[in-house]
């Protein structure tokens, strides 16, 4: 039973339904049927035509449906006008599903929750389980996103920007649960770029190959964080780094620059230093500047400072942190960063510290406090 | 896309506007309380948005490690204790705004003479996860 296969098929099956005049809620209920019974069949009895089987059975699955509770002369003329399961512009429906699912209409979470359903067949046990929420939360909020979406033609132009944030979101929500949406988010980022030649898709795409190379580097078997200088590089997936290399430096090309090619190409100067000094910050702080006027975010800002605390010395990193507003999240934290290494000890000590209190997540609220007992312990002693 | 919990405590939030010990009101109004807060779970569950609501019982122990071959030192309950929690609800919520509207209206849930409690909540964000690409910020 190969899972992969079958949730790779749920996007063009599901546009095939749409396009024979299912409407969207119905038919994607239909194809979760559809998959479901498929993970029951299938291994006794693998059919030779997966994709027609799937789009046989939730067809049928759809017409069931239909007929429990709307009027019968609408299913006779769905029925009358079925088409054969013949070849579908599978790549045209797969696109036009990225869009729906990331409708500008629809909340974030919203977007994101029927993006992995209807685009990555994901059941919503799986989902709910990935954004730690009841399963009955999870079916709700995937049924109203459907019915905000009801009335979107199919067949509409949609944004890109707005499939990419989406996907961006799932790939940096990470790991928990059986489900692993780092990868979902690369699987489905790669579908994306498959079916639409735009410089930003395959930008995000090796943006988050670059980041997912170094996973295993970036936790300690503590679970703790550990920062880009501190990780063994020798673990990183370098065929990983590799591809996203590739792709960046074919999307460059392109010369229409956007802030997710920028971010990959800062991801791509961290990869290609063999050692943490190695670095190229100032090719990195460039590639901030770039990002900084792209996107004009206070964020990349303090990003920024950062990189020019390597490029130019921790006072001039400082300088760059003075003109920012010191209530952006981790101002405090790259704060503690450059006053230690500029030698100044206590500050950054109670700078850590303080952090730690502000921090958005376990993972950095342990690590800072570990930054700033290390200083504690070093000049106490 | 983040969680928050939505502290009730029986002592130790701010006096509510609506301040009479549920005990004084009619078995009407509390009804109407529990109806309330009931369709206020439910209607979050509609919107995606509920992920668990609990009730706590007043009377609570401290318990504390005692040493190798001790049984734990159990203390309490304490009458006085300033701060005593009656439960909790929640939510994951696209927004903090969101959060703080949602806790607004739970205080709005009706007491004593069918008015609104304008009862404290005390809203507290949770750790999240760590996001995928924090490394770059952390340094």
């Amino acid at each position: 039973m190969n899972e992969a296969l079958l949730r790779s098929l749920t996007p063009s099956v599901l546009g095939i339904l749409v396009r024979r005049g299912a409407d969207f809620a119905a038919a994607e209920d239909a194809v979760q049927d559809a998959l479901v019974k498929a993970v029951h069949v299938w291994p006794a009895d693998p059919p030779r035509d997966p994709k027609g089987w799937l789009v046989t059975v939730a067809w049928h699955q759809f017409l069931d449906a239909t007929r429990a509770d709307t009027a019968r002369r609408r299913r006779e003329d769905l029925v009358d006008e079925e088409p054969m399961p013949g070849p579908a512009p599978a790549v045209d429906d797969t696109l036009q599903l990225y869009f729906l699912c990331a409708h500008p209409s629809l909340t974030p979470s919203s977007a994101v929750a029927l993006t992995l359903r209807a685009v990555g067949g994901l059941t919503t046990r799986q989902i709910a389980q990935a954004y730690l929420v009841p399963e009955a939360t999870m079916a709700q909020r995937i049924s109203r996103a459907k019915r905000t979406v009801s009335g979107v033609r199919f067949d509409q132009p949609g944004d890109v920007a707005t499939v990419l944030r989406v996907l961006y979101l799932v790939f940096n929500e990470g790991y928990s649960g059986d489900v692993d949406l780092a990868a979902e988010a690369i699987r489905l980022t790669r579908k994306l770029a498959a079916a639409i030649d735009h410089p930003e898709v395959a930008g995000l795409l090796a943006l988050m190959l670059l980041h997912h190379a170094r996973r295993a580097a970036r936790t300690a078997p503590d679970g703790g964080l550990v920062t880009l200088a501190e990780q063994d590089r020798g673990r990183w997936d370098t065929e990983s780094i590799a591809e996203g290399i590739e792709i960046l430096q074919a999307a460059l090309a392109h010369d229409r620059l956007g802030e997710f090619q920028a971010q990959a190409a800062i991801a791509a100067l961290h990869a290609d230093a063999p050692t943490a000094g190695e670095t190229d910050w100032v090719q990195i702080v460039e590639w901030y500047d770039e990002l900084a006027r792209l996107t004009d975010s206070p964020v990349v800002r303090l990003n920024r400072a950062v990189a020019v605390g390597e490029a130019d010395g921790p006072r001039a990193g400082l300088a760059a942190l003075a003109a920012l507003d010191d209530s952006l999240p981790r101002h405090t934290a790259v704060a503690a960063y450059l006053h230690e290494r500029d030698g100044d000890l206590a500050t950054a000590a109670r700078l850590y510290a303080e952090a730690a209190h502000q921090a958005p997540n376990l993972a950095e609220r342990d690590h800072l406090t570990r930054q700033a007992a290390r200083l504690n312990a070093r000049r106490f002693r | 896309m983040a969680k928050y919990l939505l502290l009730k405590h029986y002592r130790g939030a701010p006096a509510a506007v609506n301040d009479v010990p549920m005990d004084q009101w009619t078995p009407e109004e509390i009804s109407a309380h529990v109806q309330y807060m009931n369709d206020f779970a439910a209607r979050l569950e509609e919107t995606g948005e509920f992920v668990d609501s609990q009730a706590l019982a007043p009377g609570g122990m401290f318990v504390r490690y005692d040493g190798e071959g001790h049984p734990p030192v159990t203390d309490g309950p304490f009458a006085e204790t300033k701060d005593l929690i009656a439960g909790w609800m929640v939510i994951d919520v696209d927004s903090y705004e969101r959060a703080v509207e949602l806790a607004g209206e739970l205080s709005a849930a009706p007491g004593a003479g069918g008015k609104p409690i304008h009862e404290w909540l005390e809203l507290r964000p949770f750790l999240a996860h760590s996001p995928t690409t924090t490394e770059c910020t952390l340094k």
